[in-house]
């Protein structure tokens, strides 16, 4: 049987119009193909904007209770930079080593999960630290930053204490792939965009609305950054911050103990499944 | 230098054993494929052992399986008298796998990738830098060359470095899944006689899964003929062909494996592809 298609002349202008159409109607099949893509990616704008909304609102209210606002937004965007890439790098464990294919080969070998996720942390703290120093270094070439008064050692304290539940964080979302190698890695950037919106990163959570400020209280992010804005603009030392510390020392001794679990968790299910190895 | 010090297992346990093995993949809602059905079979200690089988019949699950990286749903699995599930981690101990992807982040150079892997197994710098030069010259690699992204070599290349960094381990069973599959005529030779040699040298158990006969009849003491999932013979290659002979003709492999199987592995891989292709179809109507 012979199939032919009948092709009236068309003029040129219809013909391009058609075409136009092909295009708009290939990118509407994508975007149903990729649907979840699409929703994280929405979730995640979302969670921008209404950022830089509430940095309008702390503005508007004098955010930073009479400190001087430049500064503290740098000193939140220096922060945000250090903790998400930490929690990047281990999140991005399992799929980076799937999309390289060296994934089985790192999971049969001897080496327990629980070092495998601290070797990775540890890279991620130590590179995170002094890529952080370089950004305040050229940052402050451009802003005239209000740090005479800084702790910089109290801030380090509480950086590193944070970092602790944040590699705990990391590890929970370093699972996802393991449990879905098609849309694993797009949730792990939910956990991201929650965590700035609610942690008070460019404004304190005083502005938002009263149940994102209950969720911040669960995020190590906000303790760390009234703890390291205390330090480095007031000059507050280790002992005054214990308010900030407390909480952030609990999470780090609860989170990578969990993060682990259930990692370990994940790995029996995708070796149950056969998921470890498939990439789509 | 594996941690030979703390090995808990009897000299007398065979390399591998498997009993009644079953592994199913769910593929839809109460839908499974079976990818072993029942698997058992032994591998003796310092045994070269072949399981050869098209695409589709279960060998790389079989050798996931063994190396820990898949649960089974059934049977028995023990490496050196040791359950794979009980004990993973003192069974990956013993063990090395070559597959037929030479697994590598592949913008560090063969040094890089070497030393980090021989690293999981807690050999240091210090003790694997001299081992890595003496394997690499075993093996004939240009140790210029050792500082160069992996990626600018080639798959023969690749795949003997993959070799070299198992050894690196001194593992007791090495598994080799297709080490062979997709490299150029002079690699493939190249890469068996290394294989030959490191059954010869380093008394390790190999198991070897490839559908090239020449390969498995060359190289395998024993040979397990491998179709969905189950293995359907198994033998010396002699035994298997003598199995099989007509006329008092000895078949080659070849037609021992075709007699075993009632079809060739090509007529196996095409009717295993376009069983595939259905599914998929059916899928897409449904």
């Amino acid at each position: 049987m012979q199939h032919t298609l009948a092709r009236p002349a068309k003029p040129g202008w219809l013909r391009e119009l058609i075409a136009v159409w092909g295009f708009a109607q290939r990118n509407y099949f994508l975007t149903k193909r990729y649907f979840w893509w699409d929703f994280v990616w929405l979730v995640y704008s979302i969670g921008n904007a209404l950022s830089i909304g509430f940095i309008g609102v702390a503005a508007q209210q004098g955010a930073g209770s009479g400190k001087d606002f430049t500064t503290f937004l740098l000193i939140g965007t220096l922060i945000w930079s250090y903790l998400s890439m930490i929690f990047d790098i281990l999140s991005e464990t399992v799929s980076w080593e799937r999309w390289e294919g060296t994934i089985e080969y790192t999971f049969m070998s001897p080496a327990s999960r629980a070092t495998h996720l601290l070797g990775t942390s540890l890279y991620a703290v130590v590179y995170g630290i002094v890529r952080m120093v370089v950004m305040l270094g050229i940052i402050s070439l451009f802003f005239d930053l209000h740090l005479s008064n800084a702790n910089y050692l109290a801030a380090l304290v509480v950086l590193i204490i944070c970092s602790f539940s944040l590699v705990g964080f990391g590890m929970v979302t370093a699972v996802m792939p393991l449990l879905s190698p098609e849309k694993g890695q797009q949730v792990t950037m939910i956990f991201g965009a929650a965590l700035l919106l609610v942690s008070g990163i460019y404004y304190p959570i005083s502005v938002l609305p009263g149940w994102m400020q209950v969720l911040a209280k669960v995020s190590p992010v906000y303790y760390a950054l009234e703890g390291i804005r205390d330090a480095m603009l007031d000059g507050k030392g280790v002992m005054s911050l214990w308010t900030d510390i407390w909480p952030l020392l609990i999470m780090g001794v609860i989170f990578p103990p969990l993060g682990i679990w259930i990692f370990r968790q994940g790995e029996r299910f995708a070796k149950k499944t056969g998921r470890l190895k498939r990439s789509g | 230098m594996s941690n030979h010090a703390t090995v808990t297992v009897s000299d007398t346990q065979d390399a591998i054993n498997l009993t009644h093995v079953v592994k199913r993949f769910k593929k839809k809602r109460h839908e499974y494929s079976t990818a072993l059905n029942s698997v058992s079979l032994q591998l003796r200690r310092g045994e070269v052992f072949g399981i050869l089988g098209p695409n589709g019949s279960g060998k790389s699950t079989l050798v996931r399986v063994i190396s820990t990286l898949i649960i089974p749903d059934g049977g028995d699995v023990r490496v050196f008298g040791l359950d794979v599930v009980q004990n993973p981690r003192e069974v990956q101990r013993h063990i090395n796998r070559v597959s037929v992807e030479a697994s590598f982040f592949k913008k560090l150079s063969s040094m890089e990738n070497l030393i980090y892997g021989a690293k999981l197994y807690g050999v240091t710098d210090r003790e694997s830098k001299p081992m890595i030069k003496a394997i690499l010259s075993d093996i004939g690699f240009d140790y210029k060359r050792v500082n160069e992204p992996m990626e600018h070599l080639s798959r023969g290349m690749q795949q003997k470095i993959a070799l070299a960094r198992a050894l690196l381990t001194s593992p007791m069973l090495m598994l080799l899944d297709e080490p062979t599959t997709g490299l150029d005529p002079r690699s493939k030779k190249d890469v068996q006689r290394l294989v030959r040699k490191i059954h010869d040298e380093h008394d390790s158990s190999i198991l070897l899964c490839t559908h090239d006969m020449d390969e498995a009849e060359e190289l395998c003491d024993r040979i397990g003929i491998m179709v969905n999932g189950n293995i359907i013979a198994l033998d010396t290659p002699q035994a298997l062909k003598e199995r099989y002979q007509q006329d008092g003709q000895l078949p080659s492999l070849e037609d021992a494996f075709m007699a075993a199987t009632g079809q060739s592995m090509e007529e196996i891989e095409t009717a295993e592809l376009q069983r595939q292709e259905n599914e998929k179809e059916k899928a897409g109507v449904s």
